[in-house]
C-alpha cells in the first residue's frame, strides 16, 4: 500500500484569528500620548526658615482672579498681551546680578524701574481657589513661551540654532557633551523661575 | 464538465494567502504603537486644557495620573473630585498613592518619578492647589499639567 500522505492544515481560518486579536486590541488599548507642561514644584523649607526679600521691580505679578481676568504688574491684561509683557521684564537687564556683572546678552530697555538682571528676573503668578483651571494653564503656557522665545533668540546669536532645534538636537543624540553644555548655557543664562504663591479664599 | 471548467479559467480567484500577514502586521502596528488602558474613569473624561508650549512625557512607567474632574455618578455629589487608581478619592490619600507609586519601582528611579495631573478645564484652581501642595510634602516635585497641543483661546 502506498503511503497516505500528511493531510496538511487548512490556514483559512488564519485570517480570522489574526482579525479577531487585532479587533481585541483596537478595544482595549489607547493610542493618546501623555504630554504637558512641565514644572518643578518648589522643595519644602526647612523649618525656621526666612525667605530673602525680593525688590519689587525684580518680581513680575500676575494675577488670576475668580472671573478668569489678569491683573499683571497691577494692569488689567488680556492673555495675548501676557507674554511679550513678560519677555520684556525678563530681557530689562537694568542692573547686575549677585556678582554685580551686567546682562550683556539682554536686548530690553535697561530700564532701572524693571528687573536687574534675569537671574534676579522673579515671575510670581497667584490665583483664586475659585479660579478655572483653563486659565490657569494659559498663563502657565504663556509665561513658558517667554522663556522659550528668549532662549531661543539667545540660541540663534550665541550658535546659529534655536534652544528648540537644540534640544531636539540632544534628543537624537543623547551622548553629546557639546550639546549639552551649550543649552546647560543658554538655561543658565535665563533661568526659568517661577512660584506660585498661595491662592486667596 | 470540461466545458464548465474551460470558461471559468478566464478569472482566477484572488489568493488570500497574504491576508493573515497583512492583518498580523496590522496588528503588530497597533500593539507597538498604543498603551493598555490602565484604568476605568469614574470621573467624567477631563477635557484637557490646550497648550503650545506642551513636553512629551518619556518612559511611561515613572508616571504616575492623577485626575481630577467631576465624578460621573451623581451619588458622589458634584464638585471636584480627585481620582486616583481606581477611586475616587480625597486630597489626603495623594500621599499614600504616590508612596505606593514609589514602592513599585528601584530607589535610584524615585526623582525622575514624574506625576501627571489629568485635570478638566472647568475644575478649580484650588484643587489642583491642595494635591499640588500635598506632593511638596512629600517631596514629589516633578509634575506635569497635562494638556493637549492647541490654542490657548479655547481654554476660556
Amino acid at each position: 500500500m502506498a503511503r497516505r500522505e500528511t493531510p496538511e492544515i487548512n490556514a483559512g481560518s488564519m485570517a480570522d484569528i489574526a482579525f479577531l486579536l487585532l479587533i481585541f486590541f483596537l478595544v482595549t488599548t489607547t493610542m493618546d500620548v501623555d504630554s504637558g507642561i512641565a514644572r518643578k514644584l518648589p522643595e519644602k523649607p526647612p523649618p525656621g526658615y526666612v525667605p530673602p526679600i525680593l525688590k519689587e521691580k525684580n518680581v513680575f505679578e500676575v494675577n488670576i482672579n475668580r472671573n478668569n481676568q489678569f491683573l499683571v504688574e497691577g494692569e488689567y491684561m488680556n492673555i495675548d498681551q501676557i507674554k511679550e509683557a513678560a519677555k520684556k521684564f525678563i530681557n530689562n537687564g537694568g542692573g547686575t546680578n549677585e556678582d554685580g556683572e551686567e546682562c550683556t546678552w539682554c536686548t530690553g530697555e535697561r530700564d532701572p524701574r524693571s528687573s536687574d538682571h534675569p537671574s534676579k528676573a522673579i515671575i510670581s503668578i497667584q490665583s483664586d481657589r475659585a479660579t478655572n483651571y483653563g486659565p490657569f494653564i494659559a498663563v502657565q503656557n504663556e509665561l513658558e513661551a517667554a522663556y522659550t522665545e528668549l532662549r531661543n533668540e539667545l540660541g540663534l546669536k550665541l550658535y546659529g540654532k534655536t534652544f528648540t532645534a537644540l534640544v531636539k538636537d540632544l534628543q537624537n543624540d543623547k551622548k553629546n557633551e557639546e550639546l549639552k553644555e551649550k543649552i546647560e548655557n543658554i538655561k543658565n543664562k535665563y533661568p526659568q523661575i517661577i512660584s506660585e504663591a498661595e491662592p486667596t479664599q | 464538465m470540461s466545458k464548465f471548467r474551460k470558461n471559468k479559467k478566464g478569472l482566477p480567484a484572488i489568493s488570500t494567502a497574504s491576508l493573515p500577514d497583512i492583518v498580523f502586521m496590522l496588528l503588530f502596528f497597533f500593539m507597538v504603537s498604543t498603551t493598555m488602558r490602565e484604568t476605568d474613569l469614574l470621573i467624567k473624561k477631563p477635557l484637557l486644557p490646550s497648550a503650545n508650549e506642551v513636553k512629551k512625557l518619556e518612559q511611561k512607567s515613572l508616571v504616575s495620573t492623577i485626575y481630577v474632574g467631576k465624578a460621573k455618578d451623581s451619588k458622589y455629589g458634584a464638585g471636584d473630585k480627585i481620582q486616583l487608581n481606581d477611586k475616587l478619592s480625597t486630597v489626603k490619600d495623594v500621599r499614600a498613592f504616590i508612596y505606593s507609586e514609589r514602592a513599585k519601582h528601584n530607589e535610584d528611579e524615585v526623582p525622575y518619578m514624574t506625576v501627571s495631573i489629568k485635570a478638566d478645564v472647568n475644575s478649580y484652581v484650588g484643587t489642583v492647589t491642595d494635591i499640588k501642595a500635598e506632593l511638596r510634602e512629600i517631596n514629589a516635585l516633578k509634575i506635569s499639567y497635562s494638556s493637549k497641543r492647541g490654542n490657548i483661546k479655547d481654554n476660556f
